[in-house]
């Protein structure tokens, strides 16, 4: 099981628009990623609703977890595009 | 006279409120409801079936949606992008399909499994709970589809139409073609309804109130009144051909209608556009029109989840300014700060929910608030004015206190705003306007909010509009309050509100002592002819024929009788 941590860089936290962006990079992995906000139960990262419903804000800690092919390199995409501002883009 | 909404069962003319004037005969087009799961829906025989055809429902509805983004704009994009993959969530799906498991029926389990999302979603707040609105989209289409009826909302429109609805929401009519809707009708709604104002923009006929017009079939022809607040059914050639003479004389009475708005003798009335959007200002740009009374900014920003930048402000209002500044005339730009909140919520300017939004945290006290987004604004405003030399004013919307005025006045000023100003929708800010006043340049009375305010209505409950008629003699008191106030302190009053394109009522404001109309700019026309007619003295004396009256009726009644008697063909 590969686990990384990443502070949300959007500006407004992963609302819709950042939300869609994540979950749709996180789907094209073939993955089954989860996201876990502190120390909250993980979530399913293919649901956009389940990552809105996270709640989580900017400045804020998620934990991404997946196992499988190449979920190391995987996971670092992930957490290279949540250090992005995915509002501004 | 206005007839009230109900419906004459053994005629096929249907009454209501009319709220933009004008006539028009066409088909209708009914904007479809949304359905709902029947209480009693039959659990799936096969369960797997169900479930597979639920989650081809989701899909076809996700790619309607992926349909509807790739021809919307880039704002609407990323929310339709987003909202498609709500409809694929496999979160979603198994919510389904647990519920499906239970022994629901199909468009059941979409509908509570749909809810139960709204309700977590609704929990997180801010950002999260505006996108509920999108999530319920994915349930009424996936729901009216499992059900085999055809999507809520405004089908797409092929021939120009009459669009029937029960009441309209923004939502639904910002991506409506003008050219394709020749009138508005309602059941619901009210004198200042979302469908009221829009028909005005739009400048096309509209009637709310009308009973039962939601049964009737599509395409049958109806022949609607936005004057007199009818609705002909399958009318006679007869009647059809009524009502386009009458059209006619009001065509011939406006045709030589034009320039500055002044009375019979000379007193000088400027004549203005209510504008929300660059597109409008463009088109009021090349109108006969003064200038701008009334930028409703908030209106730029409506579907945005994050705040406008600075630059992108600066650019918004240089194209506006531009289009009013040309090198023969500077027309004046009067632009209101961000009147978010109550109807008008702004989802980067949310400050939560409150129990009674119109009378909260909205207008220029989510300005104290969220100081951040006004100066912003100012700044944007200065920099824009800087760029084009455009004659722009400035003014704060929901201003109470004289405190505030001066607080927004010095604000602006300090931004580099030369002339500042304020809203008098407030009865408190009518009430003491000689002390409002004084803190700044000029004044613009909202007469749609004023009116609620002052009959403690709420102007979006069409049951209501009894109490929120213009005319009601308690608000035209609170109208000359305002402008004794600013004959004390020497400063110009305006009204923005739609009372102001009522050309019998705008010569009681005129008569009352306001300087500036501003209107939709449809409207200008009809209000301009009626000021020719009549001298400042007249126009005094139809007002203190409204102002005697004790009703709202009344004091129409008594304003018609003291008016010159061409008025009546203009209303």
């Amino acid at each position: 099981m590969a686990t990384r941590t990443v502070e949300i860089a959007s500006a407004v936290g992963l609302h819709a628009r950042p939300a869609a962006i994540f979950v749709q990079a996180v789907t094209a992995t073939g993955l089954p990623v989860t996201i876990a906000r502190e120390a909250d139960e993980p979530v399913d990262a293919r649901s956009i609703l389940g990552v809105m419903a996270l709640g989580a804000k900017h400045g804020e800690t998620v934990t991404l977890s997946a196992e499988g092919a190449d979920a190391e390199q995987k996971l670092d995409d992930l957490v290279e595009l949540l250090s992005r501002d995915l509002d501004n883009e | 006279m206005r007839a009230k909404g109900r419906m004459m069962a053994k005629s096929n003319m249907r009454h209501g409120v009319g709220v933009s004037p004008g006539a028009a005969v066409g088909p209708v087009v009914q904007v479809r409801r949304a359905v709902v799961a029947p209480v009693d829906e039959a659990a799936p025989a096969d369960v797997a079936a169900a479930k597979e055809s639920v989650a081809a429902t989701l899909e076809s509805v996700a790619r309607t949606l992926e349909d509807k983004a790739s021809s919307a704009s880039p704002e609407a994009q990323g929310i339709l992008v987003a909202t498609a993959m709500m409809a694929r969530d496999p979160g979603l799906v198994a919510g389904v399909n647990k519920h499906l498991d239970a022994g629901l029926g199909p468009a059941t389990a979409v509908s509570r499994a749909v809810e139960e999302f709204c309700t977590v979603l609704e929990a997180a707040g801010g950002y999260m709970a505006e996108r509920v609105t999108d999530l319920r989209d994915v349930k009424d289409r996936a729901v009216a589809r499992l059900l085999g009826s055809q999507d809520p909302g405004v089908p797409d429109l092929v021939e120009p139409c009459v669009l029937v609805a029960y009441d309209l929401a923004p939502s639904e009519t910002v991506t409506l073609e003008r050219a394709q809707v020749l009138a508005l009708v309602t059941e619901a709604g009210g004198r200042t309804s979302h469908t009221a104002i829009l028909a005005a923009q739009m400048g096309i006929p509209a009637v709310v109130q009308v009973a039962g017009v939601t049964e009737l079939a599509p395409g049958m022809r109806v022949a609607v009144d936005g004057s007199t607040g009818t609705v002909l059914v399958e009318p006679t050639d007869e009647a059809t051909a009524a009502l386009t003479d009458r059209t006619a004389a009001r065509a011939d009475l406006l045709a030589d209608s034009r320039g500055a708005g002044t009375t019979s003798d000379g007193r000088h009335v400027a004549l203005l556009a209510n504008i929300g959007t660059v597109k409008d200002a463009q088109e009021a740009a090349s109108l006969d029109v003064e200038g701008v009374g009334l930028f409703r900014t908030e209106m730029l920003f409506l579907d945005r989840d994050d705040p406008p930048t600075l630059a992108e402000q600066t650019e918004a209002y240089t194209t506006v300014l531009e289009a009013f500044t040309t090198r023969d005339a500077t027309r004046r730009v009067v632009v209101r700060t961000l009147d978010a909140g109550a109807d008008k919520p702004l989802a980067f300017a949310d400050l939560g929910t409150e129990e009674n939004p119109a009378l909260g945290r909205r207008g220029l006290r989510l300005g104290i608030e969220r100081t951040d987004l006004l100066d912003t604004q100012l700044q944007a405003l200065a920099a824009a004015a800087e760029a084009t030399g455009a004659d722009l004013r400035v003014m704060a919307p929901m201003v109470a206190t004289r405190a505030e005025a001066s607080w927004f006045a010095a604000r602006a000023r300090a931004a580099g705003l030369g002339t500042v100003g304020v809203m008098v929708e407030v009865p408190s800010a009518a009430v003491r306007s000689a002390q409002v006043l004084s803190a700044v340049d000029f004044a613009s009375i909202g007469t749609n909010d004023l009116s609620q305010y002052t009959m403690a209505a709420d102007r979006m409950l069409g049951e209501l509009s009894e109490l929120l008629d213009p005319w009601q003699p308690a608000v035209l008191d609170l109208v000359k309050a305002t402008c004794d106030g600013g004959a004390a302190t020497d400063t110009s009053i305006g009204v923005c509100g739609e009372s102001a394109a009522d050309p019998l009522l705008a010569l009681v404001l005129v008569g009352l002592g306001v300087s500036s109309l501003s209107m939709s700019p449809s409207r200008v026309s009809a209000v301009r002819v009626a000021l020719s007619l009549h001298s400042f003295v007249q126009c005094r004396v139809v007002a203190e024929a409204a102002l005697g009256a004790d009703s709202a009726e009344d004091a129409r009644a008594a304003a018609l009788a003291a008016a010159d008697a061409r008025v009546a063909a203009l209303l």
